[in-house]
């Protein structure tokens, strides 16, 4: 048997409804036997009636909603039908479910699940990475998982947590990865993890881009160069403290994501280990991002705006060379 | 003095030869005094630079206000806005809390952290607002569903917004999302003719707000907002009809805004002409005419309830005054409730 990132999100969601009566689904296209746009929510609903909601195309008014039951107790479970489109709501995430508990002492566990990322053909608005965003507000908490693993488990940690969570699901990775089993243990949330060990480079990156620098690193260990691939996981909190242990180990350090790439997590990495590693660098640490253009939506185009394996391996090698 | 005492007061002292066209009529209208007088004093404290941030009133609006207040039970959800003390003094907040706020104590409901018109109760069922307008109408919501959830009866949610509000795409889906999940809630949305400094004739074109009822699956009525025996008739009929269980009600009253946007602004923008129209009337003055007119309470009888609430008043304003302000070194500056969860450069720190 084996099971698959996208499914792993199910089999959390189902668990959750299962064992946790405050837990409710809310989103485009989720009930009834379509159950979602990537079925994230298949056959949830006719298993859980009343529990799976399905809702207009009100994406303020979805996580407004959220925000309210979150206050009065239940445990909300928001599906974006794409990442994108949480920008409509970005206004209640920021301000409302960002702000509350810090305002008025009041809990606000709401658990807003985004399609993230690129895949080919899907172009400016359904392709994006938002963490960043969500990242620069305080009140939030941002997790990208990028293992069936952590697809899983942190999904279930997500919504036992008493804050909002932006829950970054990469699309790519819905059919593309797979485990074995569902996990039995787990790292928590906030902790960062080595995924390959190295003594030359680290690559720190999260979500999709986590499998290209394992590709990446894989090619160099072929020239006796070790990389070590550090996945953050959660982008908020960071795991500062292990990025730092890494570039102890190595002296090096890329930042790869696959946003864009003013500001956002890249920069953070980098400007904290520039500011409290300094003394561990040998290099200056670089950073590689998805253009600065709209996604593009042919599939020539998409491969080149975000980084991939052949031009993570270059940038590597300025790293290495410096 | 406890209000049941006032009451008792008034009917004993005052000639009471007349009915109160409404039973909550005299408990409304000294609500709506304190309101105005508490307001007073806050404009006073603002004109002396003694309140940090903006001062909203709700003057010309205490009528409606009152009545989103007055009908409301434990168990029920709150939303005000930004003119709604007398509404928020109905529903059972207590007057310290409202100066403890507006002074900067910390020991209001918001100990600093947010101030004056966005202070809230969460858990007492009274909502802290977040500026942006519309933006609470889908939050009453998910209250009234969780709620329905956990299997709570009798309960409804009211919001309040304005004619400039109602434009917001929030205040759409808010609404619209009310309607389809068939929760119980009353928005009560007052066109007091500007929202800021603009007209209506820039804010909507449909002929009157209340028609927008029928498009949104809601059952709609319309009340002179100046005119407290219909507010609290009307907006008491929404809120029974909510109660049980009818479709999600709008309420559309009528007033004008008799102060500035905030302290701030001197409102020399609203023309004569609008106020000379009958929504421009005080709906106080016209309170204490009608309670007079009919009797319900003599000159002396006001005066008296005048004295007591001006003392309520003053004792909250100068025991806030005299607490401690929040000390920023003091603060824990932690955003989130799970402390482990808190965002930190480095465990060194
Ligand atoms: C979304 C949003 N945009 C702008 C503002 C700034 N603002 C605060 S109150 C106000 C006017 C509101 O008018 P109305 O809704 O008619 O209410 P009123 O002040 O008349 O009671 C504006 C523009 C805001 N609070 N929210
Ligand atoms: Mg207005």
């Amino acid at each position: 048997m084996s099971v698959t990132y996208l499914e792993a999100i199910r089999e959390a969601q189902a668990k959750l409804l299962r064992e946790d009566d405050r837990v409710f689904i809310y989103g485009q296209d989720i009930a009834g036997k379509f159950g979602g746009a990537f079925k994230a929510t298949k056959g949830l609903a006719e298993q859980f009636p009343g529990r799976v909601l399905n809702t207009p195309i009100s994406e303020d008014a979805m996580v407004g909603t959220a925000i309210g039951a979150a206050m009065e107790g239940m445990r909300p479970i928001v599906e974006m039908q794409f990442a994108d489109f949480s920008s409509i709501a970005l206004n209640q995430i920021l301000n409302n479910a960002g702000t509350q508990f810090w305002r008025t002492q009041t809990p606000c566990p709401i658990t807003v699940r985004l399609p993230s990322g690129g895949t080919k053909g899907s172009g400016p608005f359904h392709s994006q990475s938002m963490e960043g965003i969500y990242s620069h507000y305080p009140g939030l908490v941002v997790l990208t998982p990028a293992t069936v693993e952590d697809a899983y488990t942190m999904l279930i940690d997500a919504v036992a947590i008493d804050d909002p969570v932006i829950y970054c699901e990469h699309k790519y990775l819905y059919y593309h990865l797979k485990a074995d089993a569902l996990p039995t243990e787990k790292l928590p949330i906030g902790k960062a993890r080595v995924v390959r060990p190295g003594r030359d480079l680290s690559i720190v990156t999260n979500s999709a881009m986590v499998h290209e620098a394992l590709a990446v690193a894989q090619q160099f260990s072929a020239e006796g160069i070790e990389i070590e691939v550090v996945d953050l996981r959660s982008v908020k909190p960071l795991d500062t403290d292990t990025v730092l242990a890494s570039v102890a180990r190595t002296g090096r350090l890329l930042c790869v994501g696959e946003a864009f790439p003013w500001g956002g997590v890249t920069a953070e990495v980098i400007a904290r280990v520039a500011s409290e590693g300094f003394h561990l660098l040998d290099a200056a640490p670089a950073r590689i991002n998805a253009k600065d253009t709209p996604i593009p939506y042919h599939p020539n185009l998409w491969s080149e705006h975000r980084p991939n394996a052949k031009t993570i391996a270059a940038k590597a090698r300025q790293v290495l060379q410096e | 003095m406890a209000k049941s005492e006032m009451l008792q007061t008034a009917e004993r002292g005052a000639s009471i030869s007349k009915k109160a066209p409404h039973e909550k009529y005299l408990e409304a209208f000294r609500i709506m005094l304190q309101t105005r007088i508490f307001e007073e004093k806050l404009a006073s404290l603002y004109r002396g630079g003694l309140i940090t941030g903006g001062v909203y009133l709700g003057k010309g609006q205490e009528a409606v206000s009152v009545a989103c207040g007055i009908f409301l039970q434990k168990g029920d959800v709150f939303a005000p806005l930004i003119r709604d003390q007398a509404g928020r003094s109905a529903f059972g907040e207590p007057l310290i809390d409202v100066a403890r706020t507006y002074l900067g104590s910390r020991s209001g409901p918001m100990r600093g952290r947010d101030g004056n018109i966005h202070r809230g109760c969460p858990k007492a069922g009274q909502l802290a607002m977040i500026s942006h307008l519309g933006a609470m109408v889908s939050v009453v919501v998910g209250k009234l569903m969780a709620k329905r959830m956990k299997g709570e009866k009798g309960f409804i949610g009211l919001t309040t917004i304005g004619e400039g509000g109602m434009q917001t795409g929030a205040t759409h889906e808010g609404m619209n999302i009310a309607a389809v999940e068939h929760v119980p809630l009353v928005m009560v949305a007052t066109n007091n003719h500007y929202a800021y400094s603009t007209p209506n004739d820039r804010q909507f074109a449909c002929a009157d707000l209340v028609d927008r009822a029928k498009g949104y699956g809601y059952e709609g009525s319309s009340v002179d907002g100046t005119d407290l025996a219909q507010c609290l008739e009307v907006i008491g009929a929404a809120v029974k009809r909510a109660r049980a269980g009818r479709p999600p009600q709008l309420v559309v009253t009528s007033t004008l805004r008799l102060a500035g946007h905030g302290e701030h602004d001197d409102a020399s923008y609203v023309t004569e002409d609008i106020r000379r129209e009958p929504f421009a009337k005080d709906a106080l003055q016209r309170t204490e005419q009608f309670i007079l007119e009919h009797e319900l309470l003599d000159r002396a009888g006001l005066q008296q309830i005048r004295a007591e609430i001006t003392a309520e008043v003053d004792e909250a304003v100068s025991t806030a005054q005299q607490e401690d302000a929040p000390v920023g070194s003091e603060e824990d500056w932690c955003a989130v409730s799970t402390r482990a969860l808190a965002d930190r450069p480095s465990l060194a720190e």
